[in-house]
């Protein structure tokens, strides 16, 4: 059943089969999310908000808390400004929220409503905030849902007040909470003061503690994200996600930025580090160098496993152009990169990438889907899958043994605690992929060959 | 940088009072870029020489999201820079929608220079959805004039599209500047639309008189004043522009019940036929 992709492949300009994204509100949820006491709420009918909730829940394994406007065919065709206003004064009311963050769905995109004029007409309760950003799902992905309701932030609280508040802004991207719990755990040891944002650890891995908390510990501050003009520089991590987020505090405030590579392998991971200490002045501490060798160790004594294995690495952009780093670090050989979102940069980055290894016949796509590399695979197969739960139905149909990373992950547990940035990230993934190979090598080979030690 | 939107009922010759204004605004010295927001394309045939614009949307649909500013804009007469939004074919897909993608696109593609002394919108008919109003969202046009005439009908639409205007104009800020009057030789046009615009509390900023010149160059592809600019209906126009350029008075109108409206109708004019 799962074998049905044909082996000929025949170009496609509309068409999109298992496509390698979900839509904008997706990312404008997540990103919501990680702002402290925030509700997100979806500004279209209640399936959307169903969806993108369910989307998120069932890759996080935790409630992913929004609220709606609830369209009908009344709001379609009255525009959905009244709805809105009745949602934001019911959700202060029941819910209680510190603030609202709005974003569109395709019906209100193409309504046309005004969310800005809605907004700017009602009665927000003192104290609290409501803000918003257009996503419609019929652009980009939700790659682009997610910076853009990053933006959607900034264009709302943010503010210069002239005293610096000596921080530095990280931008970690659309990474999991295990990413950004390590992310500022290499800050806090590099001695750099800063806010990432948005941050959503302690939301969306939030402990259980017996009882339901709507709003628990975690989140970028309001106050926090208002501060952002006030940063010395911003550090975004993934130029693909953090580009316009960081140009527009630039334009709006003056706040410079760096643009890097998400911290996923050894090089990227040294660049970031690299840059927490030309901010700070402080030596990396032992600890990271120390975590550093191990990391170098490991690769010395798993490289035969790895060395020259061909892999498929598929999902967003910025974490794909980072394992793509990683496999190279390995040895590997990424035969196919591709994700779904539609940016070119993309093709550019990993192209550089893999010409600055030498790899030379890769298949590189921004814009492509699960169809293409499961045709790409049946004409030329390769060792390993490296990406999301879609990419199941390939492996299985292929026999390809498949690594799960990035996003969504639908069907396995834990992956969200744990991160793919830093040393511990790569530690935790070379450790995957070198098991899966050679669980592979032990339940294929002849038994005459079958190895105890390795 | 003025930002103007041009409404009116269908027909009444919106898109070529625009041009014909705009080409009196050139003469002056002014830049200017002129969005057209009718499926139609037609918004800028006159400055053009002809229909040969390839739209935004069209653009987008065949190359895709990465273009460039050039592909869509192009030169026409005194200057002027003219984009046309396009849309669907009738009875298909989201006009509305396609304007809204058109216009974040050029503002994208950075069609907004900062030298520019105006942007003129020409939008199709009546604010009949969301897509419509986008031009006069979110701070973009601050200004609007509603082409009309002494016909019910033309009013009944001006009236309507005044509504539109209030709704818009506490949060984003727009106003209308005024209406013109093109006129179809109605009795007692000028006194009506005069009383009309006083009502709204807004001003008939000028009457243009009908001339066939206008349909002469029209025929030619081109706007009165570069047809022939000695004749009196390009000066009609050069006053047009003069007005518009120095207008001072920007309202929230006040639109009229359906009552009112057809009342000042009955006191002006058509009770002496």
């Amino acid at each position: 059943m799962l074998d049905l992709t044909p082996k000929t492949m025949t170009e496609r300009k509309a068409l999109r089969i298992n496509p390698c994204k979900t839509c904008q509100p997706v990312g404008a949820m997540y990103a919501a999310l990680g702002v402290h006491k925030c509700l997100p709420h979806s500004h279209g009918s209640q399936g959307c908000a169903s969806y993108h909730r369910t989307y998120l829940s069932r890759h996080f394994k935790e409630p992913a808390m929004a609220s709606t406007s609830s369209f009908t065919e009344g709001a379609s065709v009255f525009g959905g400004g009244g709805n809105l206003k009745t949602a934001v004064r019911n959700v202060f009311d029941i819910y209680n929220p510190d603030i609202i963050a709005v974003h569109t769905t395709c019906l209100s995109e193409t309504i046309g409503d005004d969310v800005g004029a809605c907004i700017a007409d009602m009665d927000i309760p003192e104290g609290k905030y409501v803000v918003h950003t257009n996503t419609p799902s019929y652009v980009g992905s939700h790659i682009n849902g997610f910076y853009n309701m990053m933006q959607g932030f900034i264009n709302y609280l943010t503010v210069s007040t002239g005293t610096p508040n000596g921080k530095t802004a990280i931008f970690p991207g659309f990474v999991n909470p295990g990413d950004m719990r390590e992310i500022k755990r290499l800050a806090g040891l590099m001695k750099v003061p800063f806010i990432l944002f948005p941050d959503t650890s302690g939301v969306m891995d939030a402990p259980m503690v017996g009882r339901f908390e709507m709003y628990p510990k975690g989140g970028t501050t309001i106050n926090e994200i208002r501060s952002l003009g006030d940063c010395t520089e911003v550090l975004a991590l993934g130029p693909m996600t953090n580009t316009e987020p960081a140009e527009l505090l630039k334009k709006k405030f003056k706040v410079p930025f760096t643009l890097l590579p998400l911290p996923i392998g050894i090089e990227a991971t040294d660049r970031f580090l690299m840059e927490l200490s030309r901010i700070s002045k402080a030596d990396v501490p032992y600890e990271l160098e120390e975590q550093r060798g191990q990391l170098v160790d490991i690769l010395l004594d798993s490289h035969q496993y790895t060395y020259q294995k061909t892999v498929a690495i598929y999902g967003d952009p910025d974490i794909v152009t980072g394992l793509t780093s990683l496999c190279l670090e390995m040895g590997m050989v990424p035969k196919y990169v591709i994700t779904g979102t539609p940016m070119e940069e993309f093709t550019k980055e990993v192209t550089a990438l893999l010409e600055r290894y030498g790899v030379t016949g890769a298949v590189v796509k921004a814009n492509s889907d699960l169809f293409e590399l499961h045709q790409l695979i049946k004409n030329e197969p390769v060792d390993l899958l490296l990406g999301g739960s879609y990419g199941k139905a390939i492996a299985k149909a292929e026999n390809i043994p498949l690594v799960r990373a990035g996003f969504p992950i639908l069907d396995r547990y834990v992956h969200s605690y744990l991160p793919l940035v830093g040393y511990t990230g790569m530690i935790r993934i070379v450790e995957r992929i070198t098991n899966t190979l050679m669980d592979r090598q032990d339940a294929t080979c002849a038994d005459e060959d079958l190895e105890t030690v390795m | 940088m003025r930002q103007v939107a041009i409404y009116g009922k269908g027909g009444i010759g919106k898109s070529t009072t625009t041009q014909n204004l705009n080409a009196g605004l050139g003469e002056m010295g002014k830049k200017i870029m002129i969005v057209g927001c009718d499926p139609k394309a037609d918004s800028t045939r006159l400055i053009l020489g002809g229909l040969a614009q390839q739209t935004v949307l069209d653009t987008l649909r065949e190359e895709g999201d990465d273009i460039e500013l050039d592909l869509v804009m192009k030169t026409g007469f005194a200057g002027i820079k003219c984009v046309e939004s396009g849309g669907p074919e009738p009875g298909v897909g989201c006009a509305g929608r396609g304007i809204i993608t058109s216009i974040s696109l050029l503002e994208r593609l950075g069609a907004y220079e900062a030298d520019l002394d105006y942007v003129f919108y020409d939008v199709l008919g009546d604010v009949v959805c969301g897509g419509f109003a986008m031009p006069i969202r979110e701070g973009k046009a601050r200004e609007i004039y509603i082409v009309c005439s002494g016909e019910m009908m033309a009013m009944y639409a001006a009236n309507n599209i005044c509504k539109g205007i209030t709704k818009f104009a506490n949060t984003g800020g727009v106003r209308l500047g005024g209406l013109i009057c093109n006129s179809r030789k109605v009795d007692g046009e000028a006194e009506l639309v005069s009383a009309f615009a006083k009502e709204l509390g807004t001003q008939m900023i000028h009457f243009v008189p009908r001339d066939n010149m206008v349909q002469r160059a029209e025929i030619n592809k081109k706007t009165v004043i570069e047809y022939d600019p000695t004749c009196n209906q390009a000066n009609e126009y050069r006053e047009l522009a003069r007005k518009i350029d120095s207008n001072d008075m920007f309202v929230i109108p006040k639109p009229l019940s359906q009552e009112r409206l057809e009342e000042i109708l009955l006191e002006h004019g058509i009770l002496d036929m």
